[in-house]
């Protein structure tokens, strides 16, 4: 367990006075605060530092014994030990049922002050925990359906429902799975933010889907029955004759699930593209130059 | 117009401590958005964790409002190059 300069932790001299202290630590904590540094281990601990000092520091009674103990302060457990040994246990038994996390606090802390008894509770500040920020890679497929899928953050399991219709992009919020809070303060939250690859040949617009189908050039002219895939099935549709290039056709309901609304999907639309024969036969030449005379005469 | 998923501003002020000046300060500045329904104020319930962070900020760290759009227009930007970083090295 090794000795902790509290006030090399603010920056300040031993001649600070409490404002010196004050400011001192509200700079530092405006610079490491977890709101202002997500997903920063570095910082997090920083911040814990820094209230550790601010908690020694800004209270008169701990300061006092910080500054006339200083790095001897395996001595002044002792000293302490034997002064208030019964005053701190009883205390330190009442304190330990109210929660406290008593890991915010170094070893040097918690040797030298104790329990919480000893802190002036008035000044601590409690502090919201970190939140986490993780991201979700998924495919386009896998948000279909709805499905569970367990999760890992920060060595924690999380069962996870993801609704079908998620978007890429969109976060959602898991109370309560942040960082622990400090000084007692509630735990923060995790984000997840859903990155969705889509590896399709559909293209997805608020909820409804786009797809090109090809078309030869007979089965648009005289007409035809063809099998188109949607995203998840497939369907028999009837092609008009004389069906022209870029022809639109909506599939009501057969477009992607709707975010949260079960039951209900966006539309499909269909363009048809049609594609022109190439290396033309002497023979299929032929017919055409008389199908082009037809449409000429 | 439905209150579904909005939150009463009121409820807000109890539940963090804070005057309903700070909010009307919070909308001036267009950091959030107050809803008025039949005379009254609400807040979208997807606004929350955004308007969390900013009370803390407040109240934590003691910065006034052109200070939590400064620091949140920052962090903004910070995540968006983080991002940007990380689509470029794994380009890599």
């Amino acid at each position: 367990m090794a000795f902790i300069d509290y006030y090399k932790i603010l920056g300040i001299k031993k001649s600070a006075t409490e404002g010196d202290i004050k400011k001192a630590y509200r700079k530092l904590a405006r610079k490491y605060h977890p709101d202002l540094n997500p997903n920063n281990k570095e910082a997090e601990k920083k911040f814990k530092e820094i209230n550790e000092a601010n908690e020694v520091l800004s209270h008169k009674e701990n300061r006092k014994k910080y500054d006339k103990y200083g790095k001897d302060w395996e001595h002044a457990e002792h000293f302490e030990k034997a002064e208030k040994q019964q005053q701190y246990q009883q205390s330190s038994q009442q304190e330990s049922r109210d929660g406290f996390n008593e890991s915010d606090y170094s070893d040097f802390f918690e040797s030298m002050f104790g329990g919480r008894s000893s802190r002036n509770s008035r000044n601590s500040i409690k502090f919201r925990g970190q939140d986490y920020h993780a991201e979700l890679q998924l495919n386009l497929k896998d948000v279909y359906k709805t499905h569970k899928r367990t999760l890992t953050v920060n060595g924690k399991n999380i069962r996870l429902t993801i609704p079908a219709g998620v978007k890429n992009g969109q976060i959602i919020k898991i109370k309560n799975y942040g960082g622990e809070g400090i000084n007692g303060g509630p735990k923060g939250d995790l984000h997840i933010k859903f990155a969705i690859t889509n590896n399709t040949k559909f293209k997805l617009e608020n909820g409804n889907l786009y797809t090109t189908v090809e078309l030869n050039l007979y089965k648009a002219l005289l007409g035809s029955d063809i099998t188109v895939a949607t995203f998840d099935a497939k369907v028999r549709l009837k092609i008009k004759p004389e069906t022209q290039n870029g022809t639109k056709v909506k599939l009501k309901g057969k477009g992607f699930p709707i975010y949260k609304k079960e039951g209900s999907f966006g539309d499909l639309y269909i363009t048809y593209q049609i594609i022109t024969p190439t290396k033309l036969t002497e023979k299929e030449k032929e017919l055409f130059t008389e199908l082009s005379k037809l449409r000429m005469s | 117009m439905s209150t579904k998923n909005l939150i009463l501003l009121n409820n807000l002020c109890t539940h963090y401590n804070v005057e309903i000046s700070f909010f009307n300060s919070l909308n001036e500045f267009g950091l959030v958005e107050i809803i008025s329904v039949e005379e009254v104020q609400y807040i979208h319930l997807n606004k929350i964790t955004n308007l969390e962070k900013m009370i803390r900020i407040h109240q934590e760290l003691n910065v006034n409002i052109e200070g939590i759009d400064v620091v949140l227009n920052l962090l903004e930007k910070i995540e968006e190059l983080q991002n940007e970083l990380i689509i470029t090295k794994n380009k890599l």
